[in-house]
């Protein structure tokens, strides 16, 4: 009797500290969104969102990192996105070498586990200085694409493994080249995979402030245009959230960009199970 | 056949003929040049990410390099001392690699347990309302900025220490333990519950026809079955936390000290952000081999996770 209750009050406590373990996981994020909402979206103005910071008369916007952040996604994904799609396609639909394939998808998975410092690092050395870029919008876009491409190429090969063999068999055997399958078959039906590895990259480059702090810099100018903004340093919402948290101490604009950083990251969350549930076949 | 041939001619039918044999000719010759080029496109585009490494292995070491040769390597290492801005110089990383190595293993140490139990809510307690809010949870937590973290480390993890140990500053390397821990939880969890959802029901079907209760079966069947798993998760999350800079920036005070609960220290990943902006000559190029020494930390953990998860595939 005293070994079988001492068994249920065992099997009850584990029961418990599992459930207060999700619980508490659940309650840091709801109370961590909690607290970034309670002080930063009071201090969402208008016009925070729509002028640069003037020293002059003491404002300060966050305008151009906006905008910064807007160009990086857009030329990250420019250049990241067919390399990364291209890449997972020669995995799975050309590559026939074993070797070449393992080699590729190793270098992949370390790309993946290298930390965004060290990416840094070698953007400044190689894209600032080596490339002559200096610091610059366009330096921390080369050095986000590398550092985006293992998310894309897994994404698209994961998704590319689910297109079953009897497309690829029907469309060889109608006398289809490869290319013109893959263009016409397989992409068509792997766009759930593309378009999740898309949405996954974004979040990554809008939370990413390391690898661009040394060479994407930390300026806020709004640039007269596109690419103006590209040949000049730049700061996206996450660098600038440090540099007003860490070295200016504006803990109220600090605030103000992670709530934009959180509903950005709630929208890009909600956007990739969306497109996971309706993308797929 | 015959009959359009009639109507149409044979010498004119024969010369459409020929046309068009020749247009197909032509239309193949471009087609099989189209699929040589694009052929040629795709091994480039699988080339690229094997010269990402390269080039990033091969900056590394080339910039790490020249300062190891100059300082000395032992004493790089080994040395107690990190003074790169006074009038002699000292360049001994030994606090920050103390630093990182303890603040690791501290992360791990909260992290692994907590993320497990919830790895085990999520694949074998959690009915499917609640899974449907607690995973989303767990992905929305690894998807917030690490500069959030560190924000939030700053305005309220730091103070609330402060008051609870009564430190001077709150900014201390527990604090960017708490940070880390928390940061590694999304990456243990989902490796976890992958890992635990994999393990064959009848495992558990036979614990549970011996007589032995759920949680029993859980942690006593399932956890050991699963445990290669668990174990890249962990691996994973070390990878994570040895290599996250800007939150533990943010919280860990980042002054040069031998590692202390309760000191302000600065971590492998810190040391080479903190002085990047200014510095020149030396002290510049020992941060780089600071970074150096950080790759080969980073490239060791992912060698043991490949060989950990190859001998799971293997299994």
């Amino acid at each position: 009797m005293n070994y079988r209750t001492r068994r249920t009050i065992c099997d009850k406590g584990l029961y418990v500290l599992v459930c207060l373990c999700a619980a508490l996981v659940v309650g840091l994020l709801v109370g961590l969104i909690g607290y970034i909402f309670y002080k930063g979206l009071p201090h969402i103005t208008w016009e925070l969102l729509s002028t640069a910071p003037s020293v002059l008369r003491g404002m300060i916007g966050i305008l151009p990192n906006l905008l910064n952040t807007l160009y990086i996604i857009g030329f990250t994904l420019l250049i990241a996105l067919p390399v990364g799609v291209g890449a997972a396609i020669y995995l799975n639909e050309y590559a026939k070498n074993r070797r070449l394939i393992a080699v590729v998808e190793f270098a992949a998975e370390t790309l993946s586990g290298i930390p965004s410092i060290l990416y840094g690092l070698v953007g400044m050395l190689f894209f600032c200085q080596m490339l002559g870029f200096q610091t610059s919008l366009l330096a921390g876009a080369c050095t986000l694409t590398i550092m985006i491409l293992p998310t894309i190429i897994r994404t698209t090969q994961e998704s590319l493994k689910t297109v079953p063999a009897s497309y690829r068999e029907g469309a060889l055997g109608l006398g289809a080249s490869r290319w013109h399958m893959i263009r016409t078959i397989i992409l068509p039906s792997s766009i759930d995979g593309i378009v999740t590895g898309c949405i996954l990259s974004i979040g990554r480059i809008v939370g990413e402030s390391a690898a661009l702090l040394f060479t994407a810099g930390v300026g806020t100018v709004v640039a007269k245009s596109v690419i103006k903004a590209f040949t000049r340093a730049g700061g996206t919402l996450s660098v600038a959230l440090y540099m007003y948290a860490s070295e200016r101490a504006e803990f109220d604009v600090a605030f103000a960009i992670a709530a934009i950083l959180l509903l950005l990251v709630l929208l890009i969350n909600a956007a990739a199970g969306l497109a996971r549930k309706t993308l797929k076949r | 056949m015959e009959r359009i041939a009639a109507r149409t001619g044979l010498p004119r039918a024969q010369s459409k003929a020929q046309r068009a044999e020749r247009t197909a000719h032509r239309t193949r010759q471009i087609a099989r040049v189209i699929e040589r080029v694009m052929n040629a496109v795709f091994v480039l585009c699988g080339l690229v990410s094997i010269a990402a490494v390269a080039l990033i292995t091969g900056y590394i070491i080339w910039a790490g390099l020249p300062a190891i040769r100059e300082i000395g390597l032992t004493e790089f290492l080994f040395g107690r001392v990190w003074a790169s801005t006074a009038a002699e110089p000292k360049f001994g990383i030994l606090p920050f690699i103390l630093t990182s190595v303890w603040g690791t293993l501290g992360a791990v140490v909260i992290g692994v347990p907590i993320g497990l139990l919830t790895a085990v809510f999520l694949a074998r307690v959690a009915p499917k309302g609640l899974h449907r809010l607690v995973a989303p949870a767990v992905d929305l937590l690894s998807g917030i900025p690490s500069v959030v973290y560190g924000l939030i480390g700053m305005m309220v993890l730091s103070p609330t220490l402060m008051r609870l140990f009564s430190l001077k500053s709150g900014s201390c390397m527990l604090a960017a333990v708490l940070v880390l821990a928390i940061m590694i939880l999304p990456t243990i969890i989902s490796v976890s519950e992958t890992a635990l959802r994999a393990v064959p029901p009848e495992y558990e079907e036979a614990s549970l026809a011996l007589g032995a209760t759920k949680m029993e079966t859980v942690f006593k069947v399932t956890i050991p079955a699963a445990r290669s798993g668990i174990a890249a998760g962990i691996v994973l999350g070390v990878g994570r936390a040895i290599g996250e800079a800007m939150a533990v920036m943010m919280v860990a005070g980042n002054v040069a000290n031998m590692p202390g609960l309760f000191k302000s220290v600065r971590f492998l990943t810190t040391a080479v952000a903190s002085e990047m902006s200014y510095a020149g000559g030396l002290q510049r190029q020992a941060l780089f081999s600071i970074a150096l020494v950080l790759y080969i930390f980073i490239m060791a953990i992912n060698l043991v996770l490949n060989t950990m998860l190859k001998k799971e595939a293997d299994a």
